[in-house]
C-alpha cells in the first residue's frame, strides 16, 4: 500500500495534497498497490474538516483515508506531525510513504524518517518500485532547486519514505469520479505531550495584494540596474502593467532591495504571463525561479546573456533608456 | 550565548551546471566555492545575536580540507571557532552526515558546554536532502523547526517566524534549541579587512569522524532537458518600445 499525507492547513486541504495525489496515484499503479491517504489533525473548527479531505482524497484515487487527532495536533507542528507519520506507519505497515516536496512536506517526513530510523529521498520527479528481484527502488530527483536532476537509489527494510518535488505534476481529479467517498478510519496515536514545543503558537496575517508568486507581469531588475533608485522606472512600469518588481541575487545582496522581490533558487518562483528581466545575467540559479514565466523578454547589454539566449524576445540596450521608454509607449496609447 | 551554525561548501556556478564525465559530482573544475546561501545567512543570525547578547559563535562543516576556506569566511565576518569533520571525499549521504554531525556535536558540548541555540540552512544548495538538521536534531533530543526567516531572542526562549501563504506563522522554543533558516532572514555582511585578517589566525579543530551510511545513494547527475527558444530581437536600444508594447497588446497584459 501507498500511503499519501495530505498537507492541509488548518482543516483546509492544499494544492500540495491534491499534487502528492495525482502523483502517488501513478507511483501506487506502477507498485500494484492502493493508494491510502492520512489527515493529521482535525483542523480549525470553521474549517471543511478532515471528512471533506477525505471526499477530496476520493476524487484524486485515495481508496482509504486515515485520520489522526490529538489535542497536541491544534494547529501545525513538525515533531507533532511527524510522530504522527511515524506511529501511523508502524501500525499500517506501508510499502512507501508520500507527501508532496513543499515546505511543510519536506520537513514533516524527515521528522518521520529520523523516528523510524529509515532514510528518506526528498523532491522527486519520477519513481520507480524495486523490480521482481531488485530489493531497491530508484528515483530521479532535483537538485539545486531544480537545475540539476540526479538519478539515485534508496535500500530500505522497511517503507520507502519519499517527497515528490512541487509542481511535478498538475494535480487532476480521477475519471469518472468514484461513485462513493472512501472509507474513514480514525487512528488513536496518543502523542507525547511534550511534542506540542514546535507548534505553531500564534498567526499573522499580512494584507493581500499582488504578490510576486502571483503576479501577472514581473519586471525583473539586475546588477545592471546598478542602484536603489535605479529601480523606480522599473516600479513604474510594473505598475503601469499590473504586475510586481522582481530582482536577482546581486541586488538583495547589495542591499537595493528587500530579500521578498528575489527570484530565483533561494528566493521566489514566478509564473507570470510574462517576466521582463533587465540588467539580469541569466545565471541557473536565477534561471529556476523564472523558468516558471510563460514568456520572457529580456533587457540587456549583451547579446550573449543567459537570459538574452533563453529568452522569447530581447531588447538589445541600456535598461535605464528601454525601460522609461517603454512606459512612455504605454503612456502615449493609452492618451 | 553559545551558538553552533552547520555549513556545507558548495560549488557556485554561473550560467549552467556541468558535471564531471562520471556524473559523480558537478564539475567544479573552473568554479569558485561558496557556503550555502541559506547558511551563510545563519551564520550572519549568530554573529548578530551576540554581538547583542554576547557569547559566542562556532562553525561546524563536514567536507574536504579545503572546506576550511568556508570556515574562515564565516570568521572573517565574525564567528569565533571552527570545525572540521574532514571526508576522504567519498560519498556522504544525508544519513551519514547527520550522524557524523551529532556525535562532533556531542564532543564539542561535552567539552565547552551545551550550545543554546544550533543553526541550519533550510536545505543545502546542491543535493538539497531537506533532512540533515531534522535527523541531528532528533538524535540530540532537541527541538527543530524549518523555514524560518525571523528570530527574537526573549531570555532563554526564541520566537521564530516562518512564512506561509498571505501572513506568517510563529513558533516559540525553549532554549536549548534549533532553527533551519532561510535566506532573507538578513542581510549577510561583507568580511571587512580586519575581519579577513583575524579570520587567517583562526585555529580550526579538525576532527575524523566517520558514521555508517544510509539507504540513500547517488547513481548519476545530469541536466534537465534544455528548452531551447528562439530570441526575436525586438530591436536596440528605447527605440524597441514600440515593439515590445506590441507584445504586451498581444499578451494581453496592458
Ligand atoms: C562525490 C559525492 C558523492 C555523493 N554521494 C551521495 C550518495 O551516494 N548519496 C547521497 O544521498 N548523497 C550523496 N552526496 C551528497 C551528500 O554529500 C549530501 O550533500 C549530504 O548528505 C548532506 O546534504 P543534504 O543535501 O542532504 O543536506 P540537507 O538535509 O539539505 O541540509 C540541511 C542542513 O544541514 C546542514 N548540513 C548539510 N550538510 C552538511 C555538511 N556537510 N556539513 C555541515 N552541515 C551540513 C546545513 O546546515 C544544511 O543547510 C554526494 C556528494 C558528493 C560530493
Ligand atoms: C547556491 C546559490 C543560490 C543562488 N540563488 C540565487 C537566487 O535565488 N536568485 C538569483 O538571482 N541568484 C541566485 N544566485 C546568484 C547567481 O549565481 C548570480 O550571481 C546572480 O543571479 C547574478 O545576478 P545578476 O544577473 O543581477 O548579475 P550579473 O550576473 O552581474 O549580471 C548583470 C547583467 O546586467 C547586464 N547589464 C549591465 N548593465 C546593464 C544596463 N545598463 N542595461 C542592461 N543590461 C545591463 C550585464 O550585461 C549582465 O548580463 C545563487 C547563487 C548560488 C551559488
Amino acid at each position: 500500500m501507498l500511503l499519501v499525507v495530505l498537507e492541509h492547513d488548518r482543516g483546509t486541504l492544499g494544492e500540495a495534497g491534491r499534487e502528492a495525489l495525482t502523483f502517488g496515484r501513478t507511483l501506487a499503479a506502477k507498485m500494484g498497490a492502493e493508494m491510502h491517504a492520512a489527515v493529521i489533525g482535525a483542523g480549525a473548527p470553521e474549517a471543511a474538516g478532515p471528512d471533506a479531505i477525505a471526499a477530496e482524497a476520493g476524487d484524486h484515487g485515495a481508496v482509504r483515508v486515515y485520520t489522526v487527532d490529538d489535542g497536541v495536533l491544534s494547529d501545525f507542528g513538525p515533531e507533532a506531525w511527524g510522530e504522527s507519520i511515524a506511529r501511523v506507519t508502524g501500525l499500517l505497515a506501508p510499502d512507501a510513504v508520500l507527501a508532496c516536496g513543499s515546505e511543510r512536506g519536506n520537513e514533516v517526513i524527515a521528522q518521520a524518517a529520523v523516528r523510524l530510523d529509515a532514510p528518506m529521498v526528498a523532491n522527486c520527479t519520477d519513481i520507480t518500485p524495486p523490480g521482481g528481484d531488485g530489493a531497491e527502488w530508484s528515483m530521479i530527483r532535483v537538485q539545486w532547486g531544480g537545475s540539476l536532476l540526479e538519478d539515485a537509489t534508496l535500500s530500505t527494510a522497511g517503507p520507502a519514505l519519499l517527497t515528490c518535488a512541487l509542481h511535478t505534476v498538475a494535480s487532476s481529479p480521477v475519471k469518472p469520479p468514484p461513485s462513493a467517498p472512501p472509507p474513514v478510519e480514525a487512528i488513536d496515536v496518543d502523542l507525547p505531550p511534550e511534542l506540542a514545543r514546535t507548534v505553531v503558537k500564534e498567526r499573522v496575517v499580512l494584507e493581500a495584494g499582488v504578490t510576486l508568486p502571483t503576479a501577472p507581469v514581473v519586471v525583473g531588475g539586475g546588477r545592471g540596474v546598478g542602484s536603489a533608485e535605479g529601480f523606480a522606472p522599473l516600479e513604474e512600469l510594473a505598475e503601469l502593467l499590473g504586475g510586481r518588481v522582481g530582482c536577482s541575487r546581486a541586488v538583495t545582496n547589495n542591499g537595493w532591495r528587500p530579500h521578498s522581490d528575489q527570484v530565483g533558487q533561494t528566493g521566489t518562483r514566478i509564473a507570470p504571463e510574462i517576466y521582463i528581466a533587465s540588467g539580469i545575467s541569466g545565471a541557473i540559479q536565477h534561471w529556476v525561479g523564472a523558468m516558471g514565466s510563460k514568456h520572457i523578454l529580456a533587457v540587456n547589454i549583451d547579446p550573449e546573456a543567459n537570459m538574452v539566449v533563453k529568452a522569447d524576445w530581447a531588447v538589445i540596450g541600456d535598461l535605464h533608456q528601454v525601460i522609461p521608454a517603454i512606459s512612455a509607449e504605454i503612456r502615449r496609447r493609452w492618451s | 550565548m553559545r551558538i553552533l551554525c552547520c555549513v556545507k561548501r558548495v560549488p557556485a556556478p554561473g550560467a549552467r551546471i556541468n558535471v564531471t564525465a562520471d556524473g559523480l559530482a558537478v564539475d567544479a573544475a573552473h568554479l569558485g566555492f561558496t557556503t550555502s546561501p541559506h547558511e551563510e545567512c545563519g551564520v550572519e543570525e549568530a554573529v548578530q545575536i551576540t554581538e547583542r547578547t554576547g557569547g559566542e559563535v562556532t562553525v561546524l562543516t563536514l567536507g574536504p580540507a579545503e572546506a576550511a576556506e568556508q570556515l574562515r569566511y564565516a570568521a572573517s565576518v565574525g564567528a569565533h571557532h571552527g570545525v572540521l569533520i574532514q571526508t576522504d571525499g567519498a560519498a556522504w549521504d544525508p544519513e551519514r552526515t547527520a550522524r557524523a554531525l551529532t556525535a562532533a556535536i556531542e564532543a564539542l558540548e561535552e567539552s565547552g558546554g551545551p550550545f543554546d541555540l544550533i543553526l541550519f540552512g533550510n536545505e543545502s544548495a546542491d543535493s538539497g536532502g531537506f533532512q540533515v538538521g531534522v535527523r541531528v536534531c532528533y538524535s540530540l533530543g532537541r527541538p527543530i523547526v524549518n523555514g524560518i526567516k525571523g528570530i527574537e531572542i526573549n531570555g532563554s526562549t526564541l520566537r521564530a517566524r516562518r512564512e506561509i501563504d498571505g501572513g506568517f506563522e510563529v513558533y516559540e522554543l525553549a532554549m536549548p534549541a534549533a532553527l533551519g533558516v532561510k535566506e532573507g532572514i538578513n542581510l549577510p555582511r561583507y568580511p571587512t579587512m580586519r575581519g579577513r585578517l583575524a579570520s587567517k589566525k583562526l585555529a580550526i579543530t579538525t576532527m575524523e569522524i566517520d558514521a555508517e551510511a544510509g539507504g540513500q545513494a547517488l547513481v548519476r547527475l545530469h541536466r534537465p532537458a534544455e528548452t531551447l527558444s528562439q530570441t526575436t530581437i525586438l530591436g536596440h536600444g528605447p527605440e524597441a518600445a514600440p515593439a515590445v508594447v506590441d507584445v504586451l497588446e498581444e499578451l494581453g497584459v496592458l
